[in-house]
């Protein structure tokens, strides 16, 4: 029994994580109709940012913040220089670049901070875990998790009330119709790339803390697809719930199959799943299901 | 008509697609301010394109205008992005009720004011669409892909009233819908054209209704303006009577070979 509640509350933390990364994810998707397939490089990119200014004295709280400086910047010239050109252009290109930017960005990290693993030191959560009764929660996963639902209050918010958001989700919808009442669509993209990548530093920066840091963190990008698949890939709230179901069911993974299949079962799982699932509910739970009138 | 008056200025412009595929060969349309200008012509003859070509959508499809000039209350905007020409009061209504399907009704028109910064004109502008669309008033919290093909063109009227604009180019309001339901919205667009005295350049295939609406209009064939009059001329030119009003002179069926006939004489015009 304990070990049940262990793993529960492990996975919907860990799941609040991916779902802060699956957030850049939707809204790129949301407004463009692109699958970014660069985000695990983002999140690497936001995370080596705030570890290089916390490891020169920096507080933290600061070094974060000044990775999200970063991350918009970089996300303003990502789309400036290699995806602007392609605005108007078939989708399918758009998502090969940022396949050819995913190895790109990697190369330059590679480049910068080298493939060593490295922490962040001195250790900016207290290791100290939590005591809830039976349960122990590590504090890391607990200001991750509340970090992601932080971001997801502002996201829908951002959405729903803001005219940048509704510009935004116009653009996604009918980008020509978007065009003709006034909306930039150079403006939307950059400013839905900007704020990806920043979603994708705190992303990479609580991971960071997790594990330490090294190039495999960018594999999370990767593991974070069936999680905005799953929750819909257009749906703020899908990527949430779809994040926590990835981060459960690879704990319950983890914690009961392992056993039986040794190795590996936690990073198959969730592509397993999402394939089943994808055969029932083919646009993921929140998803936008294609309009047809007949 | 002293050319001060004229919104709009179409300067014999050639419009190509992907740098080599001609499409538009010299058409030229002025519109009176305050004024509604119809054009009428076939599939294909290059309608919406001319619409494009002035709201700056054009350069969106990989279009340009390479010859002549368009001038809108004096100001040359050819070679200007779509956004610029919606904020100096040009908005196209495109063609096919191109509503976000996945917002609501309210939304729609909301992005529609994306270019007021302030909530205030936003309502002000809300209650003036619902005060010539109610309909839409009953339907705003309902997502617009699911209204009637009505209601969507009204959503996508109204989107483009929000925009505050001068000028609207509009695009086959009337297609696919039922004809009860097309008098409303053209009586509905005539009301705007005499309160809000706002131009409108309007894009037809229906042309009995289109020279009901517009004083003047011009009929375009393959890229050209191959006519230009007043409505009522129009309506007693024997060959608009024919192919566009479908009327003959004794009311009987058409044969092919007339429609061939006038194929041979249209080759002359153009």
């Amino acid at each position: 029994m304990e070990l049940f509640l262990m793993t529960v509350t492990t996975g919907v933390m860990v799941g609040g994580i991916y779902a802060l990364v699956a957030l850049g994810w939707v809204l790129i998707y949301k407004c463009s109709g692109v699958l970014n397939l660069a985000m695990g490089e983002l999140t690497l990119i936001g995370a080596y940012v705030s570890l290089s200014f916390y490891s020169m004295g920096v507080p933290f709280l600061l070094s974060l913040a000044i990775s999200l400086v970063i991350g918009f910047i970089l996300g303003i010239l990502t789309e400036r220089i290699f995806l602007d050109k392609l605005i108007g252009e078939p989708v399918l290109t758009v998502i090969m670049v940022t396949v050819g930017l995913s190895f790109f960005f990697k190369g330059c990290v590679e480049l910068i901070w080298g493939t060593d693993t490295r922490v962040f030191t001195p250790a900016i959560f207290p290791l100290e875990p939590f005591r809830v009764g039976p349960l122990v929660i590590g504090q890391v996963y607990l200001w991750s998790f509340l970090a992601a639902l932080l971001l997801l209050v502002i996201f829908v918010c951002f959405f729903k009330y803001t005219r940048w958001g509704l510009a935004m989700q116009a653009t996604a919808d009918d980008e020509m119709a978007a065009l003709s009442v006034g909306v930039s669509a150079r403006f939307v993209y950059a400013a839905a790339w900007a704020i990806a990548f920043m979603a994708a530093g705190v992303g990479g920066t609580l991971l960071g803390n997790i594990n330490g840091l090294n190039i495999s963190v960018a594999y999370l990008g990767l593991l974070v697809l069936p999680a905005v698949v799953l929750g819909g890939l257009n749906s703020v709230p899908g990527a949430i719930v779809g994040g926590i179901m990835i981060g459960l069911l690879q704990n319950f993974c983890g914690a009961y199959l392992d056993r039986f299949f040794p190795g590996g079962v936690k990073e198959i799982a969730p592509f397993v799943f999402m394939s089943v699932f994808l055969l029932f509910k083919p646009y993921g739970i929140w998803g936008w299901e294609r309009i047809e009138r007949v | 008509m002293s050319p001060d008056n004229m919104i709009l200025k179409i300067n014999n412009i050639e419009v190509k697609y992907h740098e080599v595929i001609l499409v538009i060969k010299g058409v030229s349309i002025e519109i009176p301010d305050g004024g509604i200008v119809a054009l009428l012509g076939a599939n294909g003859a290059g309608k919406s394109t001319t619409l494009k070509a002035v709201s700056g959508l054009l350069k969106h499809e990989d279009g340009e205008v390479t010859d002549g000039s368009i001038e809108f209350m004096g100001q040359r905007i050819d070679k200007l992005g779509a956004e610029k020409i919606a904020k100096m009061g040009i908005v196209q209504v495109i063609e096919g009720r191109r509503v976000f399907e996945h917002l609501t009704v309210e939304q729609n028109l909301k992005v529609g004011a994306h270019m007021r910064k302030y909530g205030r004109s936003i309502k002000d502008g809300l209650e003036m669409v619902y005060h010539y669309f109610p309909r839409l008033k009953q339907k705003r919290n309902e997502t617009a892909g699911f209204i009637s093909g009505g209601e969507q063109q009204m959503t996508v009227v109204g989107r483009a009233l929000m925009t505050q604009p001068k000028l609207i180019l509009l695009d086959e309001p009337s297609m696919g819908l039922a004809p009860l339901l097309i008098h409303e919205i053209f009586n509905i667009i005539t009301k705007l054209h005499q309160e809000e005295k706002i131009s409108i350049l309007l894009v037809e295939q229906n042309a009995k209704l289109a020279l009901n609406v517009a004083p003047h209009a011009y009929v375009m064939e393959n890229g050209r303006i191959v006519m230009d009059d007043s409505a009522e001329k129009l309506k007693q030119n024997p060959d608009i009577k024919d192919f566009y009003l479908g009327m003959t002179d004794f009311g009987g069926r058409k044969s092919f070979r007339d429609v061939k006939h006038y194929k041979r004489r249209k080759r002359w015009l153009t």
